[in-house]
């Protein structure tokens, strides 16, 4: 296994690093895309949430890596073999990161027919495909935009309703699928369909670090760890363990953070404000808002959680001006300032 | 020395990013060849292959080689001929360690550069294909033969910007490769010390001066500093390292030209230079091509002279007159997957599932592969009465049986793309108000180019040539981009401009795209296609052009923007076949309107149809 890249040596780039932790915390913030050019880190970033990410509780023998409080009913394995009112035994399970490569075929993303068993044996068995790997976990492309439409319909799909569904010659398999999917994409390279933006829940940009004191320590902390990767990784495995703790430490919050009035009120406005057309904006912006004050160990939701969150949750949501040279971050600036004064 | 046209340095030069990439081919990325076809391509190819560790795998991976070749996944015969999976790794897994050789790296899909862009960034090919999952590692270095002659062909961007040397052989005669380029003391082993922490602000500074945004350029930079040590048998990384690489990497990245610091040969504090060769002082390695500098200057100044003497002669020259240098655009890479390869022409574009109807063309060793994992399930199942069974053998019992959900249809390129190239005239006082407004049109075409599949080319004409401002793209982000800084003023060479519309108008039907040419001038002509000054010529120059954009049958718009109506400009409409519109004040709506109407009759006069391939929704 080649090593990655630690998530808490990445130099800058705070608004990338904030939004994957907030999908971290909370999974149904609906899929991050990451815009930017190339060398910025994006990548780097999704695949270091792999050692980042603190591991899940399975239940035992599923393949499917149930968790064990979850419904059984929703399982292949465990609706058939859970007992129920017996203890599920749990055992420990890293949360995957799964890399989808460009290139990958249709069969080996939603899964197929095992071709070991069914060419040797003339078995009829499922494999499961990297959807079900992705299952508890993050689900990475890059270059969003070169993979074929139909794959990333499915893919969108299958994120939304948090179940693969496979039906194919008296093959049928139902099984659980609820995955945080990242996208990541070059501007340069063409723009993501319009529908398919409108899908992630949230979105952001990332540029080269501009400042020389950042861009020298980006080539430094590079550098060092092409050259002596395990040394590099003792060294920032601090970090990275600290991070980890803190977002133990939010989901377990989370779910006790209501919003008050003023701050549902505030996230109406401001959507209303940059025309964010049905609810699924104020929606995530409610929830990034609320995973970042738990990130933050807040006790409540505040208005500077709600800024903070405010460009990552509707920025690809303004209504495109083709004429209105303003960055999209510049517009959200100008409805923040507006609304909050 | 030698100034950096030099063909005989130039050449030195290649050799030495070829010794350097041997040492480290992983590491540097890769190298952008631009040179035709010829033995001084041959050549350097030679000395690369030299300085490639022995037994380092090599191979050639033809433009339109097939993912599964590139990537590997089921082995038809084999599976079929064994009766259980077989695994064909494809070419890049074989490649670990070595270097793989893109000819014509210019027309390479997107798609495909994407692909091998993910394999160097992972070190792996991750295999998801066909019912295998698979990682093999694979470090491999990239060869990226630039022969492109039209200025719309370049080397994906994605692979370009991970290639540390970009170098160009056009123009170096045989002769100038005859002199022995000094070959170094056999391979050094890579340094893994730090360098020193000026050296690498040194790349960094040097990087931010050129214009180079991308932080790959230092990072391989430095990579390629650590080779050069190497090379000279050194352990540790000394500044003529550090300069030598910054030359290579950095100066053919430049956007802008340095300000090179006034030498100061006093009160400079000398670096903390690591004392160059401290473990084999007695054995003396050859000196390379760049002597060795002995003097003080600080690490960053080096940096830019060794820049600056290494820049290109037509890129400085480029650079000093202001234009904006840019790479050579890829050829159109915006879209998805469909989109993406739908910009050629009826090509096959791979295949899908789906269903036999009207129309639609099976892809036969696609639906093989789909049929192939089945086939034990299906002869044990599936007796020779069953009903599904396509190729219903009729009393021979059928080896292979394809079921209809087997099927998979070839998917071809749509036809449906169109171009709107703008030819617009940026000389005299009206240039800056016209410009603005067709940038306007410009943006606004742009924003409906996903829907309407059109792209967008803007060239500008004024003072003695035309310029391409924007070379065909959908992407609007790049657009504004390129249409940032619009020259204006000057005087009219209204024959290069439409000569130069009629060219990339041209290349884009060869593309199969249907073309509108949107002309905006007031028709008065004053500099001839030769350059030189003068009414009447360059009202001849122009009608001439004119003439031959029609007999190219290009559908095309004339918008005069001359204050009243003129003369010149309708009879050149009429030379063209043009609609002529006069419209002192062109507005961007209106010309978006033109464009809209024009484009229909592109189309319709394109003849016959658009046609959609089968199965592509």
């Amino acid at each position: 296994m080649r090593p990655v890249y630690p998530f808490s040596a990445i130099v800058g780039q705070d608004e990338m690093k904030r939004a994957l932790l907030v999908a971290c915390v909370e999974p149904r913030i609906g899929g991050v895309m990451v815009f930017g050019d190339r060398g910025t880190g994006k990548s780097t970033a999704v695949r270091a949430l792999a050692q980042l990410l603190p591991p899940l509780k399975a239940t035992a023998d599923c393949p499917w890596h149930c968790n064990p409080v979850d419904d059984p009913a929703r399982c292949p394995h465990c609706s058939t073999h859970r007992v129920p009112g017996t203890r599920v035994k749990a055992v420990d399970f890293a949360a995957p990161v799964v890399d989808l490569p460009l290139g990958a075929t249709e069969d080996r993303v939603v899964g197929a027919l095992d071709l070991e068993r069914a060419l040797t044996r003339g078995e009829k068995a499922f494999e499961p495909g990297l959807l079900a790997r992705a299952d508890r976990g993050f689900l990475y492309i890059d270059e969003v935009n070169l993979l074929e439409d139909h794959l990333v319909d499915v893919l969108l799909d299958v994120a939304a309703s948090g179940e693969n569904i496979v039906e194919r010659e008296g093959l049928s398999v139902r099984h659980p699928a609820r995955f945080v999917l990242v996208g990541s994409g070059n501007p340069e390279e063409g723009e993501l369909r319009p529908q398919l933006l409108d899908r992630f829940g949230l979105s952001v940009d990332v540029r080269t670090p501009q400042d020389i004191p950042s861009r020298i320590e980006v080539i430094r902390r590079r550098d060092a760890f092409d050259r002596d990767p395990k040394a590099f990784l003792a060294n920032w495995q601090a970090a990275d363990a600290a991070l980890r703790n803190k977002i133990i430490k939010a989901r377990k919050r989370i779910d006790a953070l209501e919003p008050d009035q003023d701050i549902l009120e505030l996230i109406s406005r401001l959507c209303l404000a940059i025309g964010s057309d049905g609810l699924r904006g104020e929606l995530t912006l409610l929830r990034a808002a609320r995973a970042l004050a738990a990130l933050d160990g807040a006790k409540t939701i505040t208005a500077t959680h709600v800024r903070e969150a405010a460009p990552m949750a509707l920025r690809h949501r303004l209504r495109r001006n083709p004429l209105d040279d303003t960055g999209s971050g510049a517009r959200i600036e100008r409805a923040l300032a507006d609304v909050m004064g | 020395m030698a100034g950096a046209d030099d063909p005989a340095r130039r050449w030195q030069q290649a050799v030495l990013a070829a010794r350097l990439f041997g040492l480290d081919p992983a590491g540097l990325g890769g190298v952008v060849v631009r040179a035709g076809p010829g033995p001084v391509g041959d050549l350097w190819l030679e000395e690369l292959l030299d300085s490639l560790a022995p037994g380092a795998p090599v191979r050639r991976i033809p433009v339109g080689t097939s993912d599964e070749r590139l990537l590997g996944g089921l082995d038809l015969t084999a599976t079929l001929a064994g009766g259980r999976p077989v695994l064909d790794r494809g070419i890049l897994a074989a490649l670990d360690g070595g270097v793989a050789l893109l000819p014509l790296a210019e027309r390479l899909p997107a798609g495909t550069a994407a692909r091998v862009a993910g394999v160097m960034d992972t070190g792996m090919v991750q295999l998801e294909r066909d019912g295998f999952t698979a990682r093999h590692p694979t470090r491999l270095g990239l060869v990226l033969f630039d022969e492109g002659q039209e200025s719309d062909e370049a080397v994906p961007e994605a692979l370009r910007q991970r290639a540390a040397f970009w170098i160009d052989l056009d123009g170096i005669a045989l002769a100038d490769c005859l002199a022995d380029v000094p070959e170094p003391d056999g391979h050094g082993r890579l340094p893994t010390g730090d360098v020193a922490g000026e050296l690498v602000e040194a790349l960094v500074h040097g990087a931010v001066a050129l214009g180079v945004d991308a932080l790959t350029a230092p990072l391989l930079a430095l990579r390629a500093a650590r080779a050069h040590a190497a090379l000279r048998g050194s352990k540790l990384v000394a500044p003529v390292d550090v300069a030598t690489a910054a030359g290579l990497v950095l100066a053919p990245r430049a956007t802008r030209i340095p300000e090179l610091p006034e030498p100061e040969p006093e009160a400079e504090p000398p670096p903390p230079e690591p004392p160059p060769d401290t473990d084999n002082a007695s054995d003396e390695p050859p000196p390379d091509t760049t002597p060795p500098e002995q003097d003080q200057t600080l690490p960053e100044e080096l940096v830019l002279e060794a820049v600056a003497a290494a820049l290109p002669p037509a890129l400085l020259e480029a650079l000093r007159k202001g234009a904006r240098v840019r790479a050579r655009q890829e050829p159109q890479s915006s879209g998805g997957g469909a989109r993406q390869a739908a910009s050629m022409r009826g090509r096959p574009i791979g295949a899908r599932p789906g269903h036999l109807r009207s129309g639609a063309r099976i892809a036969l060793l696609e639906t093989l592969r789909a049929a192939a994992p089945w086939q034990a399930l299906r002869q044990r199942t599936a007796p020779l009465t069953d009903t599904h069974a396509i190729n219903a053998a009729s009393a021979v019992r059928a080896r292979i049986q394809v079921r209809p959900s087997d099927i998979q249809l070839r998917r071809y390129a749509r036809r449906a793309e169109s171009t709107v190239i703008f030819a617009v005239d940026a000389s005299g006082s009206q240039a800056f108000h016209r410009l603005a407004e067709v940038k306007g049109a410009v943006e606004l075409v742009l924003a409906d180019a996903y829907a309407a599949r059109t792209q967008v080319a803007l060239i500008a004409f004024r003072g003695s040539a035309a310029e391409m401002l924007v070379p065909p793209t959908r992407a609007l982000v790049r657009a504004r981009t390129l249409l940032g800084a619009l020259p204006g003023g000057g005087p009219t060479p209204l024959a290069a401009g439409l000569e130069a519309a009629r060219l990339l108008a041209h290349a884009e039907k060869a593309k199969g795209r249907s073309v509108l040419v949107m002309v905006l001038t007031d028709g008065k002509a004053n500099i001839a296609l030769d350059g030189a000054p003068g009414r009447a010529q360059a009202g001849a120059d122009a009608l001439a052009a004119a003439a031959r954009l029609r007999l190219a049958g290009v559908t095309s718009v004339l918008v005069d923007s001359g204050r009243f109506a003129s003369t010149e400009a309708r009879e050149l409409a009429l030379a063209m076949g043009a609609r002529h519109v006069p419209l002192p004040n062109p507005r961007a709506g209106t010309v978006q309107m033109l464009v809209t109407d024009g484009l229909a009759q592109a189309k319709a006069s394109a003849g016959g149809p658009v046609r959609s391939g089968g199965g592509l929704r």
